[in-house]
């Protein structure tokens, strides 16, 4: 039998107070079994204490190619930045 | 419009910044990537063989944990590489199906067979050690996800290497049999070790689209001259030779000259005529053929649960 299991992403915690971070991928039957293999191939040294599984084809990304323009939409905006905005040297805690 | 995208990649790599999996590439670097990290996702699948031959017949309990933790972490680097490999765009059925029908090579160290037991330790010491030469700079692939994986896979080859060591120490301090075993093995797999990093630099066509892509950071023949000058007081603190005339300490370059493996066994090695090429091979296909029915039932069962 050649049929690849289906791909999944791995995303792991790396200790409490920290986010999910996409580790890599691998195959699995099902998402029971994807959480089983995260396990060992992404924790063998306590690398994690939670681990998500989301099957690849369940991602949507954003395109590389159109990056410039998809991302455009905050380049023009630095009032959203503290730096815009001059207060005096002598107003404290601010 | 290619024109306008591959300037952007070449200024991408030129910067030293990665390319990632949705980037646009030229073909050329797509294939060439896919090519290198396979052979070496190839390399850590058939690299469990040798040791695994000791698994059974580890003389302590302590040595066997120690062995299985590292065979299970060929399983994974392989694992992790043939991840990698999928963000390009291949597939794994089909790269497996390549390894086992000989059309994509290994590492030709696999090649070599694993006598006694001191050859476990021998592997750690020189074959893991030239390979974490060999990877450590990998660690900056051009490529995000390689580079990604090289340096979960450096952070465990260091244990490789020092349990390997530390194996040898021990050996080392016992009879005089097991002096000789250790010597022996440094013996066989001395020269294997050193064609680990390829043909010299003169041979090797490749190198220069590899340096510029930067898929590679250092020439064949430095990564050798680096692992020669690293391994020579690791071997005189052992108590062993390492089985080279040639081999001395040049003040004026300050480093080691030494003598040149036989570059027509590599070849026939990499050829496929090695001691151990078919075993492997055959080893491999034997798994994959009988692990058919679980990946089969297995599937079955998901399908079952999900409808």
């Amino acid at each position: 039998m050649n049929e690849n299991w289906p791909l999944y992403e791995v995303f792991v915690r790396g200790k409490r107070g920290l986010n999910h971070v996409h580790v890599g991928s691998l195959h699995a039957a099902d998402a029971d079994m994807a959480l089983h293999n995260a396990r060992d191939l992404y924790t063998r040294r306590n690398e994690g204490v939670s681990i998500w599984v989301v099957r690849s084809d369940a991602i949507t990304a954003s395109s590389p190619d159109e990056k410039d323009p998809f991302f455009a939409p905050s380049g023009d905006k630095v009032y959203r930045h503290p730096t815009f905005y001059t207060i005096p040297a002598d107003v404290p805690h601010i | 419009m290619t024109a306008a995208l591959e300037e952007q990649f070449e200024t991408t790599v030129a910067h030293d910044q990665r390319i990632e999996p949705r980037d646009w590439m030229p073909e050329a670097y797509r294939k060439t990537m896919i090519r290198q990290i396979a052979q070496h996702a190839h390399s850590e699948i058939i690299g469990m063989q040798p040791e695994g031959n000791w698994l059974t017949r580890a003389p302590s309990l302590r040595r066997k944990a120690i062995l299985l933790a590292k065979v299970q972490d060929e399983a994974g680097h392989g694992l992790y590489l043939y991840s990698a490999t999928e963000t390009l765009g291949a597939e794994r059925t089909d790269l497996t199906e390549r390894l086992i029908e000989g059309r994509q090579k290994y590492s030709s160290i696999f090649n070599y067979p694993t006598l006694t037991f001191a050859d476990v330790g021998v592997i750690g010491w020189l074959v893991d050690g030239a390979a974490i030469c060999n990877q450590v700079p990998l660690c900056r692939s051009s490529y995000g996800p390689y580079a990604r994986a090289m340096i979960r896979i450096c952070k465990e080859e260091s244990f490789h290497q020092r349990q390997g060591y530390e194996l040898l120490m021990t050996m080392m301090r016992g009879t005089p049999a097991q002096k000789d075993m250790v010597q022996d093995a440094t013996n066989r797999w001395w020269w294997p070790s050193l064609m680990m990093f390829g043909p010299p630099d003169a041979d090797s066509p490749n190198t220069a689209q590899s340096m510029a892509w930067r898929i590679k950071r250092h020439t064949n023949d430095e990564l050798r001259q680096r692992f020669v000058d690293m391994t020579v007081p690791q071997a005189q603190a052992l108590g062993v030779t390492l089985p080279d005339p040639d081999l001395r300490w040049n003040a004026e370059r300050g480093a080691h000259d030494f003598g040149q493996p036989d570059w027509d066994e590599f070849k026939r090695v990499i050829g496929g005529a090695g001691p151990c090429n078919a075993e492997r091979i055959a080893q491999r296909r034997r798994a994959h053929d009988e692990g058919a029915w679980v990946r089969e039932a297995a599937l079955a069962h998901a399908r079952k649960h999900a409808s």
